[in-house]
């Protein structure tokens, strides 16, 4: 029991860790019905300008300058590529993305570097046990899961405050629904879209500091988002509480598949295991647990 | 309409560069270079893209290039991809009087290369990676896994693993886990280490990391719930990091891991901050610091200003890999030069007889400046690999420190084994081995 | 001026449908065969043959599978670097079991099994739609990532886990000179691109259309989604088999599974939107933009002599090509086939327009 209560905690940590990378993309796609795939790109990014500028100046100066970073970005983002591609199809703004991606690639680099910097924003990385009397040797805890699952907790409470709350947030909302029928009642689609590539931006700098932490800022961190996309279907494209459900879902299964499942098989199989699984779901719910229903006329 | 003249002024200087280019004069020497700067194996190509370039600016710099022959030396971007690799290949092959010889450092490039190279009698030196096989040098006339094979690096290991427990015999019933890149690359020592488990009568078990390795919790449970009394590690690029930060946050004991020497490098523990305090590596023989020959680089390259990278980072362990692997290619093509023409360029058939004719003696490396680095290493047509020694060395926080002595693996049994998977190669290619005994 | 339309008339149904109505089309695209066939395998070197052109003529191959299923059938693929991995390994895989196999037939029966494996992978589409399916898809491309390197079956228990091609022998005659390998590329490429055109202009095709412009109105005037689904996927996996069995016997010779990953299945797929979502002609200028163009912009710096860092001149490529993909959405959305179409209509009018 204690192994297995421990690969369980270890999955559902980590899912909360693909769920942050998964909120960027809910985010976009909720306002602006754009699969980005620079999200990636734009977590290496935050994360690299984060741990550069750390070099020069202090952790809220630094932490500020990234944020500015990712709006102006953002800004950038919906002048040049968004406002040009408006009402296009998806798979069009889907591609333009792939665009961005390389572009914030190669700015990001030849920026920064292509090194590993490690990133210490004094999280404690001790392991942590829990009832060490219950279980032999007890149940390991890893800190840095904990505290990311503590932050991804706390932001998707901002951003629901945030979407439910606030002026904008109603705007947004409307603009998810439709974009013509927001812009016909005096919604500014334009400012919209730059908060909320500016709210996905931030997003992606939590994401970055969280694997940053994990594995030192470098090139591979954009390769986190490849295990958020069986997260983001699983949940929802559309749905914020659906990434961090799908989070858990997935992080706690592909490791239980991995550890119980995969030896008898040969192993590896953490990374298919995960898309099967949301496959698997999807045949239920085409949408995605959250999603909103598809509905079709002809 | 702009567009469409800066569009064609462009096409045109491009044909430009892509149509031959202009014959070099005599008194150089063209040798290519694949890099990757970038991407996600960055942290670890860039080290070794300036160890080379280092090399080769010194010998320019101090010697004057090659008994007078000056190295022109151009490097290609490939960014780790197999197709990029590919394209670099064709494009730098026949540049100045032709390609002498092409270090991939990937082992997707690698085996893209080894036919086109041997077709093209241009020597791919693929040293300390590559298939373990191609050391066969009767079977691969143009594969050079010059200084060791993954094969080598695993019988070291269980070797150094011996020494610690009391003799190698105290192997069994011990348990020992690899944690492996799942990829060609990483699968390369299964073979030894499934053959050997049955010789030493330990208990082995693989857990394979799927690429590119940035998350291994799974992997790192299964760890802690077996609690093998040693694992291997064989990572490159992210993984490293991550498999030694998770080993750290399971309670893993660090310094019951061996790293294979592509995970033993200070991109791969730095990330991993304290965690990676006493973590053992293989080194390809050579590890971290400077010697006589990095003197001679700061003094000649740096001090000019025409370093390939930061100068405190002179003397990484990566660094010091391409430093080395330079040194031996242009070693070999010293000796190209004494059989063709001492004073002129070295094309890659003539390259081929100057490696598989390569003596570098002990004396030989003291002159080099490279003595405590390396020890010698001498190739021949059957024997593409040259040394199989190896040593062990723990990174204390700060830097590599070496705990062990020269290990050797077992010679006769490996070579074995690379006979027998060559002679299956062979087979499925239709070629027919050299006969060694024949070959000048 | 140079391109037009009148004074072709059409007096019969056949004329009215054939491949290429306007005499102009027809004769162009002749003489692109044509001198691909005649003139560029004297005129090029071998630098272009092996780095640049066998490449560009494989993965267009590739291209023009995933754009039937893409472009013409409207379901988002992110599988077809898994299905080009199929391909390569069946073909190998029967090879070795039965060395007599002509190569033509082993890269067909590659594509066969492929196209099995996307029938199964296909499945889903039937319920999941649009970027759900496209994730959903990339189930498929890890699944057999890892079955090709996990089940050493595949590589005949080699133990670095790759595979070798033996030597391109068809029919007696021994491709390896590289102008050989391209007329071999090439021709596969052309018959392929031949097929793809005639298809799509069928009944089948027409299916296919239907449902990609939406699939319960095609179910209403009769067309089986399941049928035209999966028919989709089965000729697009079969092409992309094809293809990848090509990447790996004629141009790679040895390579390991990281050879067919999912960075494949991405270019693959942006090399279909790029050129032009259900256009055979957009498969072609697709693949040459994103392979073709990043070895060009490389190359720009050292050509006009500027001294940059290796770094900094792949950085530099990385930013160019991301503005330009952008650049070119913006100007034309629907693909480099698009503004080649526009270019025509131009030129009907040019030099007097109006």
């Amino acid at each position: 029991m204690g192994p297995f209560l421990e690969v369980l905690i270890g999955g559902l940590l980590t899912g909360v860790l693909y769920s942050l990378v998964a909120l960027g993309f809910v985010l976009i796609f909720k306002a602006s019905g754009v699969f980005n795939f620079a999200q990636g790109a734009m977590v290496l990014f935050a994360a690299l300008s984060l741990v550069r500028f750390l070099e020069v100046m202090p952790l809220w100066a630094a932490l500020l300058g990234s944020a500015a970073l990712m709006v102006a970005l953002a800004v950038v983002i919906e002048r040049v590529v968004l406002r040009p591609l408006v009402n296009q199809e998806p798979i069009i703004l889907f591609m333009s993305t792939l665009g961005i991606t390389f572009f914030i690639d190669g700015f990001g680099q030849s920026l920064f570097g292509s090194d590993v910097y490690p990133l210490d924003v004094g999280i404690p990385k001790d392991p942590i046990f829990i009832a060490e009397n219950t279980f032999e040797g007890g149940l390991l805890v890893d800190q840095v899961d904990l505290w990311a699952a503590v932050v991804a907790g706390l932001l998707v409470l901002v951003l629901a405050l945030f979407f439910q709350r606030t002026r904008i947030g109603r705007a947004l909302r409307a603009v998810a629904d439709d974009h013509q029928a927001a812009q016909s009642v005096g919604i500014p689609l334009n400012q919209i879209w730059v908060i909320v590539w500016s709210v996905a931006g931030l997003v992606a700098l939590v994401a970055g500091i969280m694997w940053g932490t994990k594995l030192g800022v470098q090139f591979s961190i954009a390769l986190v988002a490849l295990k958020a996309l069986p997260v983001l279907i699983l949940g929802g494209l559309t749905s914020v509480p659906g990434a961090i459900v799908g989070g858990l879902l997935i992080g706690a299964g592909e490791k239980l598949a991995e550890v119980y499942f995969g030896p008898i098989i040969g192993g590896g199989i953490e990374n298919w295991f995960a898309y099967m699984l949301a496959l698997a779901i999807l045949l239920f719910r085409p949408q995605g647990l959250f999603g909103e229903r598809i509905i079709e006329r002809v | 309409m702009r567009s469409w003249k800066v569009g064609t002024a462009l096409v045109g200087a491009a044909l430009a560069a892509l149509g031959a280019a202009p014959a070099s004069a005599q008194t150089e020497q063209f040798i290519p270079h694949l890099v990757y700067r970038t991407g996600p194996y960055a942290p670890n190509g860039i080290p070794f893209a300036n160890g080379v370039a280092d090399y080769y600016n010194l010998l320019n710099e101090r010697d004057g290039g090659i008994n007078g022959v000056k190295i022109v030396f151009e490097e290609c971007e490939t960014a780790y991809a197999t197709d990029r690799g590919v394209e670099c290949y064709e494009r730098l092959k026949n540049k100045g009087n032709g390609a002498p010889y092409f270090m991939p450092l990937s082992t997707g490039i690698t085996f893209a290369l080894m036919e086109k190279g041997t077709a093209d009698k241009i020597p791919i030196v693929t040293m300390g990676y590559g298939r373990s096989e191609t050391a066969a040098g009767a079977f691969f006339p143009y594969v050079f896994p010059i200084v060791g094979t993954y094969w080598t690096a695993a019988d070291i290991a269980l070797k150094y693993i011996g020494q610690k427990e009391g003799g190698i015999e105290k192997l069994k019933g011990k348990k020992i886990s690899l944690v492996y890149h799942d990829s060609p690359y990483g699968r390369e020592p299964i073979t030894l280490l499934q053959a050997r488990a049955k010789d030493y009568g330990y208990t082995f078990d693989a857990l394979p990391v799927t690429h590119p390795g940035v998350e291994q919790k799974a992997t790192w449970l299964q760890i802690r719930r077996n609690r093998p009394d040693w694992v291997l590690l064989w990572g490159w690029g992210v993984m490293n990091s991550t498999a030694i930060k998770e080993a750290a946050a399971v309670g893993y004991p660090r310094d019951k891991m061996i790293g294979v020497w592509w995970s033993g490098a200070e991109p791969d523990v730095e990330p991993a901050g304290e965690g990676a305090k006493g973590y053992n590596a293989l080194m390809l023989q050579h590890g971290a610091g400077q010697y006589a020959v990095h003197r001679d680089i700061l003094k000649y390259v740096y001090d000019k200003g025409k370093g390939a990278g930061e100068k405190d980072k002179v003397g990484e362990v990566l660094y010091n890999r391409g430093l080395v692997n330079a040194m031996f290619s242009i070693e070999a093509l010293r000796v190209a030069q004494e059989k063709f023409g001492k004073g002129k360029p070295i094309n890659g058939e003539q390259m081929q007889w100057g490696l598989e004719h390569l003596n570098v003696t002990a004396e030989r490396i003291r002159e080099l400046g490279f003595e405590g680095m390396i020890g010698p290493l001498k190739l021949s047509c059957q024997d593409h690999e040259g040394a199989q020694i190896g040593r062990i060395h723990q990174w204390d926080g700060k830097k590599w420190n070496i705990i062990s002595d020269f290990i050797e693996a077992d010679r006769q049994y490996i070579h074995k084994m690379y006979e027998e998977t060559a002679k299956k190669y062979a087979a499925e290619k239709g070629i027919q081995p050299r006969d060694c005994s024949k070959v000048s | 001026m140079i391109y037009r339309e009148a004074g072709t008339f059409r007096t019969t149904y056949r004329a009215d449908q054939a491949v290429f109505p306007i005499p102009q089309d027809k004769a162009f695209v002749l003489g692109l065969v044509a001198v691909a066939y005649l003139v560029v395998p004297f005129v090029m070197t071998d630098y272009f043959f092996l780095a640049i052109l066998i490449p560009f003529l494989i993965l267009a191959l590739a291209t023009l599978g995933l754009n039937l299923l893409v472009g013409y059938c409207g379901q988002i693929s992110l599988g077809a670097g898994g299905f080009m991995a199929v391909g390569a390994y069946s073909a190998y895989k029967l090879v070795s079991i039965v060395p007599e196999t002509n190569l033509v037939v082993a890269w067909l029966f590659g594509g066969v099994c492929a196209a099995g494996v996307g029938i199964l992978f296909g499945i889903p589409s039937l319920r999941i739609k649009g970027f759900y399916l496209a994730v959903a898809t990339l189930a498929s491309q890890f699944f057999l990532d890892w079955m090709f390197i996990r089940i050493t079956w595949w590589t005949n228990y080699s133990p670095s886990g790759s595979a070798t091609a033996p030597p391109l022998d068809i029919f007696g005659w021994v491709v390896d000179r590289p102008v050989e390998k391209y007329l071999l590329a090439l021709t596969f490429a052309v018959v392929f691109a031949v097929i793809a055109k005639n298809l799509v202009r069928g009944r089948l095709g027409r299916s296919w259309m239907a449902t990609r412009d939406m699939d319960i109105a095609a179910e209403i005037i009769g067309i089986r989604p399941m049928g035209a689904k999966l028919s989709a996927f089965a000729i697009s996996s079969f092409v992309c088999g094809v293809a990848g069995a090509l990447w790996a016997f004629v141009y790679l010779g040895t390579w390991e599974p990281l050879a067919f990953d999912i960075n494949r299945s991405f270019s693959i797929l942006f090399m279909v939107i790029i050129g032009g979502l259900g256009s055979i002609l957009g498969s072609f200028l697709g693949a040459a933009f994103i392979t073709l163009l990043p070895i060009f912009l490389n190359q720009v710096p050292a050509a006009l002599g500027l001294p940059l860092s290796t770094a900094m001149v792949s950085h530099l490529e990385f930013m160019i090509f991301g503005a330009l993909i952008i650049f070119f959405l913006i100007v034309e959305p629907h693909g480099l086939a698009r503004l080649w179409a526009i270019g025509k209509e131009k030129l009907r009018m040019w030099p007097f327009p109006h």
